[in-house]
């Protein structure tokens, strides 16, 4: 008997504990399809093709790299003055006072590159995979859209230090962009908050940097990851066994909370 | 949730989605980057690569809209059963309007309507001035007083010399500019000042006296908040630039380098023999030296934008300053 006993025991100990998943899974639920617990655990579980390999984690990796950027990103702002007359003692603070301040503005600083190399390098390995080719045409259209999104977080940023290289290296940038036929001497000033680099130009620089440009790649990094689940990972051009093959032998059983929530307590026991 | 419900990404091989392989986009490509090389090379690269680019161009696109073009129209899906035309003035659906019963306009049409309408009033409503306000500020309101940088005996004759002052005192160093002053004596009674800004006509950089500054005779003017700083030079041969390498002669001409222009001056005016820095203007290029100058000005443009020439034609209209 108490051998008996024991597992019912213990799912019924499993069934306590993960009550709040299955409490959530089924508010969020809509008929015939999953909900928040069990679509991320599709997006975990989901099958991949089996000759996939590392190049296949650059994605990851700048995603990774992104959230990096935006958790050192909201610490920093918590000390960070966009004040011309304090945003440099403000870096200085943060890199000599503050413990381990050096740290995060370094991880900052330099995420901000592995971002853009990561972008790259998995643009590559997207290319040269052929991965863009329908259906995946608009995944591409967006990460095209990340990877410019991401080059302008890298010029706003860079005039948040406020020292000289900074601030002559926006000089000639926003120069840079001035030159553009026609839109060109209007691009400027709007770009700087008026005629010269000032006041308004570090604070308006500060917002798109830490406030309009994250929202927006969080966004198209969203959409992103939505059409890559959608759609499926690509095989590489040489796969042998093409994505979305059928197996032989019958189909494997569908993963419980997958398709649609079990009734409360169906657990088999 | 099965994603892979309404696309095969597998099962596409083939189908029209998917454009022949061609390789005129090859050809099309070197055709644009033999316009670009031809663009610093010579006029004639830049005809060659147009040819080529309209060519392979015209072959890329009949390949890829071969399909289309060629394509039996006996393929298109036969013409969706024609519901009889519907009289005029009634209403497709519902119950026919019984006699003396006026034919109303949908409830829910109505709403649906309204709410879209009121909906997107009140979006232009609420992001208009917030536009405005983005885009606005830096083209109004942009101009300044006139600067005292001292008086005009403070200027040597002949020789120039490096003036930084606050554009707006109020906004602290943020505003500090530099002005190379170089007193030419008097014309016809009347003094006569080449005054250059150093911002590079390139884009934007300082540029610096190819010469020496003499700072232990450098002296500071205050008031009003303003401080003005006068620092003398010697043997000032023209202005060079640190970022990009352009230079410039002692009129601000261009001699190398890639600024498009000549360095930007100030207007001036002498009041009670005090020198008064007013707004800049650009300047294409001059001749002759001095009091004598030939100055061809230019209302003021931002730098890197050619004020003169074909290139010119790019920048017909500038922003209020």
């Amino acid at each position: 008997m108490a051998n008996k006993k024991k597992p019912g025991l213990l799912h019924k100990l499993l069934d306590i504990l993960l009550y709040p998943l299955t409490w959530l899974e089924e508010r969020t639920s809509i008929p015939g399809h999953s909900g928040i617990v069990g679509g991320i655990k599709y997006f975990l579980f989901r099958k991949v093709p089996g000759d996939i390999s590392w190049g296949h984690t650059l994605g990851s990796a700048a995603f990774t790299a992104f959230i990096v950027q935006a958790v050192t990103g909201v610490i920093l702002a918590m000390y960070y003055q966009p004040d011309p007359d304090s945003a440099y003692e403000s870096i200085r603070h943060i890199t000599d006072d503050l413990t381990l301040g050096w740290l995060v503005r370094g991880m900052h600083r330099w995420g901000a590159s592995v971002f853009i190399i990561l972008l790259f390098l998995h643009m590559g390995r997207v290319f040269l995979y052929g991965a863009y080719k329908y259906p995946r045409e608009l995944n591409w259209i967006i990460g095209v859209l990340i990877l410019v999104l991401g080059m302008m977080e890298g010029f706003f940023g860079y005039l948040l230090p406020w020292d000289q290289t900074a601030y002559w290296a926006t000089v000639v940038g926003v120069n840079l962009q001035a030159t553009g036929p026609f839109v060109g001497p209007f691009l400027g000033p709007i770009l700087q908050g008026g005629t010269e680099i000032g006041s308004d130009t570090l604070a308006r620089f500060y917002s798109l940097h830490m406030l309009v440009l994250p929202g927006a790649l969080a966004g198209l990094i969203g959409l992103h990851l939505w059409l890559v689940v959608r759609v499926g990972v690509t095989s590489p051009p040489w796969s042998a066994d093409p994505a979305g093959k059928p197996r032989p032998g019958p189909p494997p059983p569908p993963r419980a909370g997958l398709v649609a929530p079990g009734p409360r307590g169906a657990r088999k026991r | 949730m099965n994603p892979r419900r309404d696309v095969d990404p597998h099962g596409g091989h083939g189908t029209p989605h998917e454009p022949t392989p061609t390789i005129w986009p090859v050809g099309f490509a070197i055709g644009i980057a033999c316009i670009f090389i031809g663009l610093i090379l010579s006029p004639i690269v830049v005809a060659v690569g147009a040819v080529l680019a309209a060519i392979f161009g015209f072959l890329w696109i009949r390949d890829v809209t071969k399909g289309i073009r060629t394509e039996p129209s006996a393929e298109e899906p036969a013409p969706e059963p024609v519901a009889p035309p519907i009289p005029a003035g009634k209403r497709p659906e519902g119950p026919e309007p019984g006699e003396g019963e006026l034919i109303r306009y949908p409830r829910s049409k109505f709403l649906e309507a309204a709410t879209l309408g009121l909906g997107g009033l009140i979006g232009v409503v609420v992001t208009a001035p917030v536009l405005g306000f983005t885009i606005l500020p830096p083209f109004v309101k942009q101009g300044h007083e006139k600067v005292d940088v001292g008086a005009i005996e403070d200027y040597p004759e002949n020789r120039y010399v490096i003036a930084t002052y606050l554009l707006r005192p109020e906004e602290g160093e943020v505003s500090r500019r530099t002005a190379y002053i170089r007193n030419n004596g008097f014309l016809d009674d009347v003094p006569s000042f080449t005054i250059l800004s150093n911002r590079c006509v390139h884009l934007g950089c300082p540029v610096q006296v190819n010469g020496l500054p003499i700072d232990e005779d450098a002296k500071t003017e205050v008031n009003d908040g303003q401080r003005v700083t006068r620092i003398p030079t010697a043997a000032a041969a023209g202005f060079g630039c640190p970022c990009h390498g352009g230079q410039y002669d002692t009129e601000g001409n261009r001699t190398a380098g890639p600024p498009v222009r000549a360095l930007d001056r100030y207007e001036f005016e002498i009041v009670n023999g005090r020198l008064l820095l007013g707004d800049l203007y650009s300047v294409s290029e001059v001749d002759g030296t001095g009091a004598e100058a030939q100055i061809h000005s230019y209302p003021l443009a931002g730098p890197g934008q050619h004020v003169d020439g074909p290139e010119g034609l790019l920048y017909p209209v500038q922003p209020p300053r």
